[in-house]
């Protein structure tokens, strides 16, 4: 089994304060620590146990700036195989289908069966590119797969639905493949291991290598243009318990009394 | 005439609840810029199913096909595209949820129309959507437009807009021949699984303790499991617990876990991410303890602390220990 991975470099976000930039269209990433996107370090997980069980190959692929070498470089230490980053001053501001189109220039002549991704990222949560991807390439794709199995032909996925409920679906190959998070356990990697990576081969390429143009990318190249990022209104907020832990649990027991709850 | 399409969704035979959440979202544009409600059901043996539908849009169009029975990317797209380049909708909306999320972004491809996901919200601004959708975990929001098309598809988050009782409106039900020629080759629906249930069922707890990301690691959970255990509730939680494998998936609060309304529900170490929030919000009582003020848990909760809960936990356990001995 050949698999392509699409992974993404982001900022982690779920325990950080976040502060939207002076240009009023981002946030301020300074004191952030970027690391591969969730969803997509199981998808590297689930290429590397493939291929440790079917034989084949593993290509680690981003779009990102320098930094995004990192992300590239872990999955160079879980078993992928060769890396590429796709970088030009063009593909900023790309949305999800401007950054399908870039993906797809690159991976449209390489050798695979399987593409793997995470279902959505952290940071925009699109939920779009592997599909986009997919249908630019012509092969079949399904999305929050949460098991696989690998038949000669096809594979056999279980997507995740509403409820506790999933969907066993049969998807011809070559095909691409949307991960939920969850799929497996993926493994951590020594600094030691991800130093040692460093001989495997990683690729850099731009506009020009990829035939593409400068208006098929980027803002003039997506479907939606941001006009504006802003911190929610709050329209309703929890009445905040302060005071050291005796007292926060002393009031909590209050509470917790006047409704019979204790 | 401007047309709004609404993918009317339902799965075994019922229609989930983001159909009517869209409908009545579709309203509200469709009486903005004057345009044609239109609801699209496609399914198998639908004709009864659809009348349900007429109530809430000018139209129900019906496409019956036993390859539409279970819902399956490559049909639906097949159906969708046909019916879209021959209608030229101005607007249609799609639920983002599983099939929505498996459908849209390579319909939108075929079609070559711009697409928007999981929106909170959607306006027209002379005649073009602006939208609002969330990024980072919904910690910030992001105003977006699309870019000039004639055609645009929308995905709308579920249980996001409430639906309104209305007039019906009584729409015609026009069912459209199926314009599925050939098989449908490269993916096939098998069948449904329910994964087995466990020894507690979380959705019958009264009280509920509910663990998320930081308790940080899996030798740490007697501390929730002590404070579940002195309240007589159950041990519940949010979807990294499940993905680590720390508590079985039936313990799992959220969009793609339990909804669930306890007299109390105590969220530890939670952030709040909407697909948990969405499963827990009816809950009589929530109180929520992270250490990041700004968690959007504390959007959804009652009473908050915002304190290291590895602190505050077991003090409330002893606490609560010691109000029960005393009262007994």
């Amino acid at each position: 089994m050949d698999t392509i991975v699409c992974v993404k470099h982001v900022p982690e976000t779920a325990e950080a304060e976040i502060a939207v930039d002076s240009s009023g269209k981002g946030i301020k990433t300074e004191d952030l620590v970027f690391d591969i996107n969730e969803w997509d370090d199981y998808a590297i997980e689930e290429a590397v146990l493939m291929k440790e069980k079917l034989g084949g190959s593993v290509t680690v692929i981003t779009m990102g700036p320098e930094d995004a070498d990192k992300t590239l470089r872990k999955c160079l230490a879980k078993g992928a195989d060769k890396a590429i980053r796709l970088t030009d001053k063009a593909f900023e501001r790309s949305d999800a289908y401007a950054t399908a189109k870039i993906l797809h220039k690159a991976i449209k002549d390489l050798p695979f069966n399987l593409i793997l991704t995470g279902t959505q990222a952290s940071d925009d949560g699109y939920a779009q590119v592997g599909v986009i991807l997919a249908e630019l390439l012509g092969i079949p794709h399904a999305t929050m797969v949460k098991k696989i199995e690998s038949k000669e032909e096809f594979v056999r996925v279980n997507r995740e639905l509403e409820g506790g409920l999933e969907q066993v679906m049969e998807v011809k190959l070559p095909a691409m493949l949307a991960v939920q998070t969850g799929i497996n356990e993926p493994r951590y990697v020594s600094i030691m291991g991800i130093r040692k990576a460093r001989e495997k081969e990683l690729k850099v390429l731009g506009l020009g290598d990829l035939g593409l143009k400068e208006e098929e990318v980027g803002e003039s190249g997506s479907w939606i243009t941001m006009e504006e990022m802003f911190i929610p209104p709050v329209e309703k907020e929890a009445e905040i318990l302060t005071g050291g832990p005796d007292e926060i649990a002393a009031k909590i027991v209050e509470t917790l009394k006047a409704r019979g709850l204790v | 005439m401007t047309e709004i399409l609404v993918l009317a969704e339902h799965r075994r035979g019922e229609f989930r609840d983001v159909t009517f959440e869209m409908l009545t979202k579709g309203r509200e544009l469709s009486q903005k810029i004057d345009a044609d409600l239109t609801a699209v059901l496609l399914g198998h043996n639908v004709k009864e199913f659809a009348k349900k539908l007429a109530d809430h849009a000018k139209k129900v169009l019906t496409v019956d096909d036993a390859r539409l029975e279970d819902f399956n990317a490559e049909a639906y797209q097949k159906v969708l595209s046909h019916l879209i380049s021959e209608r030229k909708p101005l607007l249609t909306l799609i639920g983002h949820t599983s099939f929505g999320v498996d459908l849209a972004p390579s319909l939108a491809t075929e079609l070559n129309v711009p697409l928007a996901t999981d929106c909170i919200n959607v306006d027209f601004e002379e005649k073009k959507p602006i939208v609002v959708r969330q990024v980072y975990g919904g910690k910030v929001n992001v105003k977006a437009s699309l870019h000039t098309s004639e055609s645009y598809i929308v995905t709308l988050r579920p249980a996001t807009f409430e639906v309104q009782e209305v007039e019906p409106l009584g729409g015609e039900i026009i069912e459209i021949p199926s314009p599925l020629k050939e098989d449908i080759p490269y993916k096939k629906f098998v069948e449904y699984y329910e994964p087995p249930a466990g020894e507690v069922d979380i959705t019958a707890a009264n009280i509920l303790v509910s663990v998320g990301r930081g308790i940080k690691d899996t030798e740490n959970m007697p501390i929730v499991e002590k404070l579940a255990g002195a309240l007589g509730g159950a041990l519940a939680c949010s979807r990294p617990i499940v993905d680590k494998g720390w508590l079985p998936s039936d313990r799992q609060v959220g969009t793609s876990g339990k909804t669930v309304k306890p007299k109390l529900y105590l969220a530890v170490g939670i952030s709040g991410a909407f697909q948990h929030v969405s499963g827990m919000k009816n809950s009589d009582l929530i109180i929520a303890i992270n250490k990041d003020s700004k968690a959007p848990i504390f959007r959804a909760a009652d009473y908050g602390v915002v304190e290291d809960l590895f602190k505050v936990v077991p003090t409330l356990t002893n606490k609560i220990l010691e109000e029960k001995k005393s009262s007994s």
